[in-house]
């Protein structure tokens, strides 16, 4: 499966990443080379194979619906980059 | 020499008072100051913090109080466990100012235990690496050459015990990145069955694979640690809920009888010659001291890096979507909310990390799912099903560590090179099996290590039959000749 | 006939009303001060993971029971993402491919007729934060107290339509979940949110046509003027040959129009692929049968029962059966008081009046089913009439007061006795002479005058019937 240069485009812009055009050829042919190597994959029959989503056979794990104390908001907010009014602050969202 | 120490040794002459808590953090102090500007380990030395903390283990011992279990010995943190009010960087730029408000569970246990924090060690970047020439900061060096990569991502916790800058550290493994590090660096790491150790607290790299284990200088301080890890925690989901046992208990019960299966593939040509007579030996000591091998063949193995390098960047390309400036870390000057995300994290995540989120988003994106995450996810349970299989026969599986020695600093561009690395380490973690890793001889002064599987939840056999070996050879007497401010060359005890 | 058709589906998210967050130990309930119900997990700081809440799982069993729905055995959380300011892991927690409810339905009432609408799944999800945007700045603010509070899902089939069943759908969903007691379903406080899918095709046609999403509807009446201005829209569009997008349109209440979100949104890839952090749920059927038992007597089928039991009107089951607590009270002023259609015309009256002016529920005042039963037996034996029980009630609401406290409390007793009318008619009618020489000459108005004056002397109080009786005696 080859990458174009506007799917690796895409796909950077999913993940919210800019580059450059030279870093983005660069990242599309070091992405195609690890995903023809994934390739190999494909010569294995898996179609009655279930996923593996946990290699653990653990299920119904559940939490009591009891309040136990969280973070004071000073302790939240210790970290942020702009904090006002005890809420984190962002530019604008554009509705 | 005090800083020497292992731990077992520490907390005897501790009990006995032939030393104090203090003298032994200052010791350790010392040889942190002495070598860790070649070294590099560190990201963060607490040092008013650890003699603070060493300071009051004496006087809870003086006033006569019951000691916990690991009281007064030092240790270091991959800079990727959360510790309150330290900095936790995952080695990363965008991560470089962040101070969590709570600690991870395994660091709040060893806190409870009474160790010691001397500071927080350096990794790839967000653990996604397996020489930690992806940190954002520097390249921590190995002691055995400081010309050589420690191995990552764990390069940092690996390197200081091996430096004997503290007694024991923990590390993050999720592709081999406690195991290989720790071969690289001739040193025991271990990693437990998933679900053994808490994860709360550890910033994820990938979810399903992640898990937390020791660096030691020997296979009982191994055991002696995860004593104190090894608990259930209610705030980790994929917590086990059992009950921890003493991993010491059992430890010179010998390997007689002990079925070992040798996969074949894991001896095939993509392993340096030289490693792989190193482990053949090893193996043959233990068939001497009783233990039965035979060749088996894993069929699968072959499949496991292509399988990894599909689920982990995936589930990491998830995981660290949080890193987007609003909350903490780095936040990059913009004027509107994309172009704050774009920016931050172009600008905060290094290369190797771009590179797995990218690919992760792909292979998780709408067309193509099933041709790659689906498709992983079941060639991980072909994986998963063949080690239960032999696990049906075996009590332990058996294999080289790493393909190679530890390669020198900047040898190794090509990304799909460097995840060959982990050929050996990934399918356990792909099983979710436990595994360490120990010395089994040298290549030119280099340490080999073998490694150790078992089945799930059955460390305490791993650590048996580690033990075992491990008397009988003696390894753990060789030091590495460090050369730093005021250390003397010849470092035998 | 109308040359299309319209074919709406809801989305509904309704808020649990558990006492913690789904997958961490916050409280739900709002916080005044911001940031201050968080933690490590909610927040989503690097290192913290999710533990499900147990009543959060059985909240949804019960919704989707009361819907109808099958529980399948299996069901699991999946990571849905995408980045926005008020989701601090840049995932939302969700259900995609296996959810907790499947393959339900509801029925409601419009114009007389019953409409079966059917309800494609119920899944699990945690909330968002909320963000404060700042009239004319160039920033928001986040708080995340609400991030992490549990909200269900509830998909409709496309099977609404027309505006007006889309809002019957809402109400009749309102009081199924309101039975339950999962929820407080209060659009106003935002405890029940809706969006619509809406889209039009001509007459007759199998196919649909291309639908847009309609976002913030704020109210029942919102979504049926929101829908409705939409399914417009959309027509005058095909009219002038152009074609309908498929789009996201917010409702704008003040404008009484839907526009189209600017933002720059690719069709959402949200890469869902199963949250490795939680494990897969197996719903044992015993634990099911356990929350069926737990369900109260639903909407519809105490209705059915009222309109044997008491023999009701269908209207008056209907609007009693609508809301849980009017029921309720209804049966237990009904346990100390005979005439349940007495009562009904009580609670369809004077109290719904109230209850609607107040823009509260009856839960809320201070009305008591005892009191109701007790004002009833005084207007029944004659101790106050009709016009001084709604003097009552007023005092009855706000103060809790029983009703013959209050009558006493305010002399209200009315007056039943000959003589003291007799003596009031008698002043009323020397004082009067002009209307007694005009109800003599036949105008009967001035009648109602003089009755009204005697009223008045009485402070209310004289038996309306007696003081008609003899004034038309006295003026014979």
């Amino acid at each position: 499966m080859k990458l174009t240069s506007k799917e690796v485009a895409h796909v950077a812009s999913l993940a919210r990443l800019e580059m450059a055009e030279d870093e983005m050829e660069k990242f599309a042919g070091q992405l195609n080379a690890i995903l023809e190597f994934a390739d190999k994959l494909n010569r294995l029959e898996t179609k009655d194979i279930l996923p593996t989503a946990h290699v653990l056979p653990l299920n119904n794990v559940f939490r009591e619906d009891r309040v136990t104390p969280g973070l004071e908001s000073k302790a939240a907010l210790l970290n942020a980059p702009e904090a006002e009014e005890g809420m984190f602050r962002v530019p604008r969202v554009i509705e | 020499m005090l800083e020497q120490c292992t731990v077992a040794e520490a907390l005897e002459r501790l009990e006995k008072k032939e030393i104090s808590a203090l003298e032994l953090t200052e010791a350790a102090l010392r040889r942190v100051e002495a070598v860790d500007e070649s070294v590099k380990a560190f990201v963060t030395v607490t040092k008013n913090e650890a003699l603070a903390a060493a300071a009051l283990v004496d006087a809870k011992r003086l006033s006569g109080e019951a000691m916990p279990l690991l009281a007064g010995i030092p240790m270091a943190l991959k800079d990727n466990l959360c510790t309150k009010g330290v900095l936790t960087t995952c080695s990363s730029k965008i991560l470089d100012n962040f101070k969590p408000p709570y600690d991870a569970t395994a660091v709040e246990l060893l806190r409870d235990a009474g160790a010691v924090l001397l500071g927080k060690t350096n990794l790839d970047e967000f653990a996604m690496g397996s020489s930690t020439e992806n940190s954002a900061f520097f390249t921590t060096r190995n002691p055995w050459d400081l010309e050589r990569v420690p191995g990552g991502s764990s390069g940092g916790s690996a390197a200081a015990v091996a430096a004997d800058e503290v007694c024991f550290a923990l590390g993050s493994d999720t592709g081999g990145s406690i195991r290989q590090p720790a071969a690289f660096c001739g040193v025991v790491g271990m990693k437990p069955t998933y679900g053994r150790v808490s994860r709360y607290g550890l910033i994820a790299f990938a979810s399903s694979l992640d898990q937390i284990g020791p660096f030691t200088k020997d296979v009982r301080d191994c055991a002696i640690v995860m004593n104190a890890i090894a608990r259930y925690d209610a705030r980790d989901t994929t917590s086990v809920p059992m009950e921890t046992p003493d991993y010491t208990a059992q430890l010179s019960g010998g390997v007689k009888g002990l079925r070992i299966g040798v996969p074949q593939e894991y001896f095939a040509a993509g392993i340096d010659q030289d490693v792989r007579n190193a482990v053949q030996q090893a193996l043959a000591v233990l068939v001497a001291l009783g233990a039965e091998a035979e060749e088996i063949s894993l069929p699968h193995t072959d499949y496991g890096i292509a399988v990894y390098y599909l689920i982990a960047p995936a589930e990491a390309s998830s995981n660290l979507a949080r890193y987007d400036g609003v909350q903490y870390g780095y936040r990059a000057e913009a004027d509107n909310l994309l172009e704050m995300y774009q920016k931050t994290r172009s600008r905060g995540f290094g290369s190797e990390v771009k590179r797995r989120i990218m690919l992760g988003t792909y292979a998780l994106s709408s067309g193509y799912y099933d041709a790659y995450y689906l498709k992983a996810s079941q060639v991980r349970t072909l994986i998963k099903q063949e080690f239960a299989e032999a696990f049906k026969k075996f009590d332990l599986i058996l294999t080289p560590t790493a393909p190679s020695t530890a390669f020198p600093v900047g040898t190794v561009e090509d990304p799909l090179t460097m995840y060959l690395n982990d050929i050996c380490t990934i399918p356990v973690n792909l099983a979710g099996l436990p595994a360490l890793s120990m010395p089994c001889g040298f290549v030119n002064n280099l340490p080999v290590g073998l490694q150790l599987i078992g089945k799930p939840f059955a460390e305490a056999t791993i650590l048996r039959a580690a033990y075992a070996y491990e008397q009988h050879s003696g390894l753990i007497k060789q030091k590495p000749a460090l050369s730093g401010k005021g250390v003397p060359q010849d470092e035998q005890i | 006939m109308s040359k299309y058709e319209t074919v709406i589906g809801l989305e509904v998210h309704v808020e649990l009303a558990t006492a913690t967050k789904i997958f961490c130990s916050c409280p739900t309930e709002f916080g005044k001060e911001p940031n201050t119900h968080v933690c490590p997990v909610c927040l989503g700081l690097p290192g913290s993971l999710p533990v499900l809440n147990k009543r959060v799982v059985e909240f949804a069993i019960k919704a989707g029971l009361a819907l109808n729905c099958e529980i399948p055995r299996f069901a699991k959380f999946d990571r849905k993402n995408y980045f926005y300011p008020d989701l601090p892991k840049a995932y939302q927690i969700s259900q995609y491919d296996l959810p907790l409810a499947v393959n339900g339905h509801l029925e409601f009432e419009l114009n007389g007729e019953t409409k079966r609408v059917g309800i494609t799944r119920v899944h699990l999800e945690e909330d968002a934060g909320k963000l404060v945007h700042a009239q004319f700045a160039d920033y928001s603010l986040a708080d995340y107290n609400r991030t992490g509070v549990p909200l269900i899902e509830i998909v409709s089939e496309p099977e609404l339509r027309s505006p007006e069943e889309a809002k019957a759908y809402l109400e009749k969903l309102k009081s199924i979940i309101q039975y339950t007691g999962i929820s407080d379903v209060k659009m106003e406080e935002g405890s029940l949110r809706c969006d619509a899918n809406v889209s039009i095709m001509p007459a007759g046609s199998k196919e649909f046509g291309t639908r847009s999403e309609i976002k913030n509807m704020n109210s029942f009446k919102a979504v049926q003027r929101g829908l409705a201005y939409e399914v417009e829209r959309q027509r005058e569009v095909l009219e002038a040959g152009g074609r309908v997008v498929q789009e996201t349109r917010r409702w704008d209440e003040h404008k009484g129009i839907t526009y189209a979100l600017r933002s720059k949104e690719e069709a959402h890839d949200y890469r869902y692929f199963p949250d490795p952090d939680l494990v897969p749920i197996i719903v044992e059927t015993a634990w099911v049968e356990e929350i069926r038992q737990s369900l109260p007597e639903m909407p519809d089928a105490r209705r059915k029962r009222y309109l044997k039991q008491w023999g009701l009107s269908e209207y008056d089951a209907t609007v009693i059966t609508a809301s849980k607590s009017m029921a309720d009270f209804f049966e237990a002023t009904l346990a100390e008081y005979h005439d349940a259609k007495a009562v009904a015309n009580s609670l369809l009256g004077e109290v719904l009046k109230y209850l609607n002016a107040q823009g509260i529920e009856i839960q809320q005042t201070k009305l008591t089913p005892s009191h109701l039963a007790e004002l009833l037996k005084l207007q029944d034996d004659g101790t106050i009439s009709g016009k001084i029980a709604k003097t009552v009630f007023e005092e009855m609401f706000n103060s809790g007061k029983g009703p013959a406290e209050i009558v006493k409390e305010q002399g209200l007793v009315q007056i039943s006795d000959q003589d003291a009318i007799a003596a009031i008619v008698a002043q009323v009618i020397a004082d009067n002479p002009k209307s007694v020489a005009d109800f003599k000459a036949g105008t009967e108005k001035a009648l109602g005058f003089l009755v009204g004056q005697v009223m008045k002397i009485s402070q209310g109080r004289a038996n309306p019937e007696m003081v008609n009786q003899l004034l038309r005696e006295k003026l014979q």
